[in-house]
């Protein structure tokens, strides 16, 4: 039953004019996501009037064209500068941004340390895949270790960027990682993130079986959602685990939580400021 | 009406203020900065908004997602900021967002001499972002032109739904002159107009029928019930992505026809003293202060010179250029780079007539170098 009335909500929210099938391979995670977004949105009873949705560029930015908001299909690595100038003008709007981990901490790792120590009333979402899907399979600022990618045939030399701990570092409101398995937390904390004040992230971590799973013979897409399953932990069950183990897993849970006061709201009181001057 | 001693960059700032601009997105960058800072305390004594993004990229951003949500928007940059604005002119150009982008040239290559003039990014600003698209530039020779082109680029970013670069110079930038503001209320001030369909009906990106006069679809912002899609993809009249080659060639179409059934609105320029004259001198922005000098010391040594002032830079005045130096034997064209908007005049005239007074050195073309090449062809005659 729940099944059934989530897809009637699922239908409300999707854009009928809009020439489906999406771009999506069969399997990945980033529907899920998107799903969970959808289920947020309806959840928290925001009108679709006062929702946009910003993306950049690769897979996770072709999110916004299938939902009925005011949706904005960037540049790449830019959607949280874009982001920033509409929220800017119309900051009764809830601007949630989509965006990969390529797009939001390679090209855009600049736009998305500011945009946190900003601290302005944005939600960001990272669809975690740690690869570049759309181009190949290419390595990104999330891909561990030792794999191989398109572009490290030899296996890759550099360090993972751990999305949640860098935003939480540059002074998010509130910052939490999930899974596309972990479907109803995942749920939970976008719901947090929408409505919470302040800059927000939420790193949703999923897999890229079309392109990573296929070079490293890690499986189908059920084989890759299992393995979310296997090397994920809770911040709570991390806490007494080594370093590497903890490198070596996927920590859920809130990694920040603060209210500290939003830029659009602290503006606000620069424009009170400069009238009662000129005044 | 006030009189004011005021620099190129604040009368920039004070001419957006004037336009009805509100957002302002910049990263300093001399010799720019000035109207960054004028409009950092200006802004919000209007209700406006102003943000020192990380660096230009961002900022152009932000100024086009401003726009989006109903805000005339401004940055403001050089030459090594305008290089990194680029994509993201195109994605305005694409998604037809109005915005106006300043442009205070400095001498370049790269870091070149930053506090010199130059013309340098004329074709820049023509060709900058990949891809064919129209583009609209304005160049100004004076502290209080740079006001009024400040008004005139918001007017045709909006009438137009396009990107708008105001190719001012360092020379016009940091020139303190003393000058006279309008009064506010008496400025054309372009209102983005309403759409008058109802959102199931409303096309962002809508290609009217051939032959009607209409050829810019009206933009709604975001949040006022319209809820459409952008993308710098090629997209349909909805904005939805799209590899249809009937849907993509009327869009590009549309966007060209816009600005090139315009031109009587759009081309801008000063004219004088062409009926009798022999040499016709063609300039724009600072290089054309010097220009006027030397054309009325040349008059005044019996020259018969004619001089075509051009304030709009892009689209190129064709059919002005060719119509005033059609029958004239010699056109000189002075330019603080090292020969640009030339090209385009010797397209149009031919190369044969055209005589080049470039420099890119950071020091100003002086009226004696223009009298010089004007006497010159006289007398190769």
């Amino acid at each position: 039953m729940k099944q059934q009335s989530e897809s009637r909500v699922h239908e409300r929210y999707l854009r009928h004019s809009k020439k489906f099938p999406n771009v999506w391979c069969a399997g990945c995670g980033i529907g899920i996501v998107l799903g969970t977004i959808i289920r947020a949105v309806d959840d928290l009873g925001l009108e679709k009037n006062e929702v946009a949705m910003i993306s950049g560029i690769g897979c996770t930015g072709r999110m916004p064209v299938y939902v009925d908001f005011n949706t904005m299909h960037t540049t790449h690595g830019r959607a949280l500068a874009f982001a920033t100038g509409l929220k800017m003008v119309k900051p009764e709007m809830k601007v949630i941004v989509v965006m990969g981990d390529g797009d939001a901490l390679a090209i855009g790792g600049n736009h998305f340390i500011h945009a946190a120590r900003r601290n302005i009333g944005l939600a960001a979402i990272v669809v975690n895949n740690a690869a570049y899907g759309m181009t190949g399979g290419q390595h990104s600022p999330t891909t561990p270790q030792d794999i191989k990618t398109a572009t490290t045939p030899y296996g890759h030399i550099e360090q993972q960027f751990p999305i949640a701990e860098l935003a939480a570092t540059a002074g998010a409101s509130f910052v939490a990682r999930s899974t596309v398995y972990h479907v109803r937390e995942l749920e939970s904390y976008i719901a947090q993130a929408i409505s919470k004040e302040g800059f927000t992230l939420v790193e949703a971590v999923s897999y890229c079986h079309t392109t990573l799973g296929r070079i490293n013979r890690w499986g189908t897409a059920p084989d890759m959602m299992r393995r979310l399953k296997d090397q994920s932990v809770t911040l709570k069950q991390a806490e007494g685990m080594s370093s590497e183990e903890r490198e070596s897993r996927i920590v859920r849970g809130i990694f920040a939580e603060r209210d500290i006061p939003e830029y659009t709201k602290r503006y606000d009181q620069i424009i009170a400021e400069a009238q009662k001057e000129a005044s | 009406m006030t009189v004011k001693l005021m620099q190129g960059d604040e009368a920039c700032a004070e001419g957006a203020i004037a336009a009805g601009c509100r957002f302002f997105a910049g990263y300093p960058i001399t010799p720019a900065t000035e109207i960054a800072e004028t409009l950092s305390r200006r802004l919000p004594q209007v209700g406006g908004k102003f943000i020192q993004m990380e660096d230009e990229i961002a900022s152009i951003a932000a100024v086009i997602g401003a726009s989006v949500g109903g805000a005339k928007a401004l940055t403001a940059t050089s030459g090594p900021g305008f290089s990194l604005m680029q994509e993201n002119i195109g994605y305005a150009a694409m998604t037809e967002i109005p915005c106006v982008i300043v442009d205070v040239q400095r001498l370049g290559p790269s870091t070149g001499r930053p506090t010199s003039p130059s013309q340098g990014d004329v074709m820049q600003a023509r060709w900058g972002t990949h891809g064919d698209h129209p583009i609209i530039a304005l160049s100004p020779s004076s502290v209080r032109e740079a006001f009024d082109l400040t008004v005139q680029a918001f007017n045709f970013a909006e009438r137009y739904r396009t990107p708008v670069i105001l190719l001012m110079d360092e020379l016009i930038g940091h020139m303190r002159e003393r000058i006279e503001l309008p009064d506010p209320a008496t400025l054309d001030q372009e209102q983005r107009p309403d759409t008058r369909v109802p959102p199931e009906w409303y096309k962002p990106f809508e290609n009217f029928p051939e032959g009607s006069n209409v050829n810019v679809p009206p933009l709604v912002p975001f949040g006022e019930g319209y809820r459409y899609h952008l993308t710098g993809l090629h997209h349909d009249e909805r904005g939805y992505p799209t590899n249809r080659v009937d849907e993509i060639q009327p869009w590009l179409e549309r966007i060209f026809r816009k600005i090139d059934r315009a031109l009587s609105d759009i081309l801008l320029y000063d004219i004088e003293g062409v009926e009798d004259a022999e040499t016709l001198v063609i300039a724009y922005g600072g290089a054309a202060r010097a220009a006027r000098h030397a054309v009325k010391r040349a008059r005044e040594r019996g020259r018969r010179v004619g001089f075509l002032r051009l304030k709009t830079i892009w689209p190129f005045a064709e059919e002005v250029v060719e119509h005033a130096a059609s029958r004239l034997h010699h056109v000189v064209v002075p330019e603080l780079n090292r020969g640009q908007l030339v090209l385009e005049v010797e397209r149009v005239i031919g190369r044969h007539k055209v005589r080049r007074v470039t420099r890119a050195d950071g020091e100003m073309i002086k009226p004696a170098e223009i009298v010089a090449a004007i006497e010159d062809l006289e007398r190769a005659v």
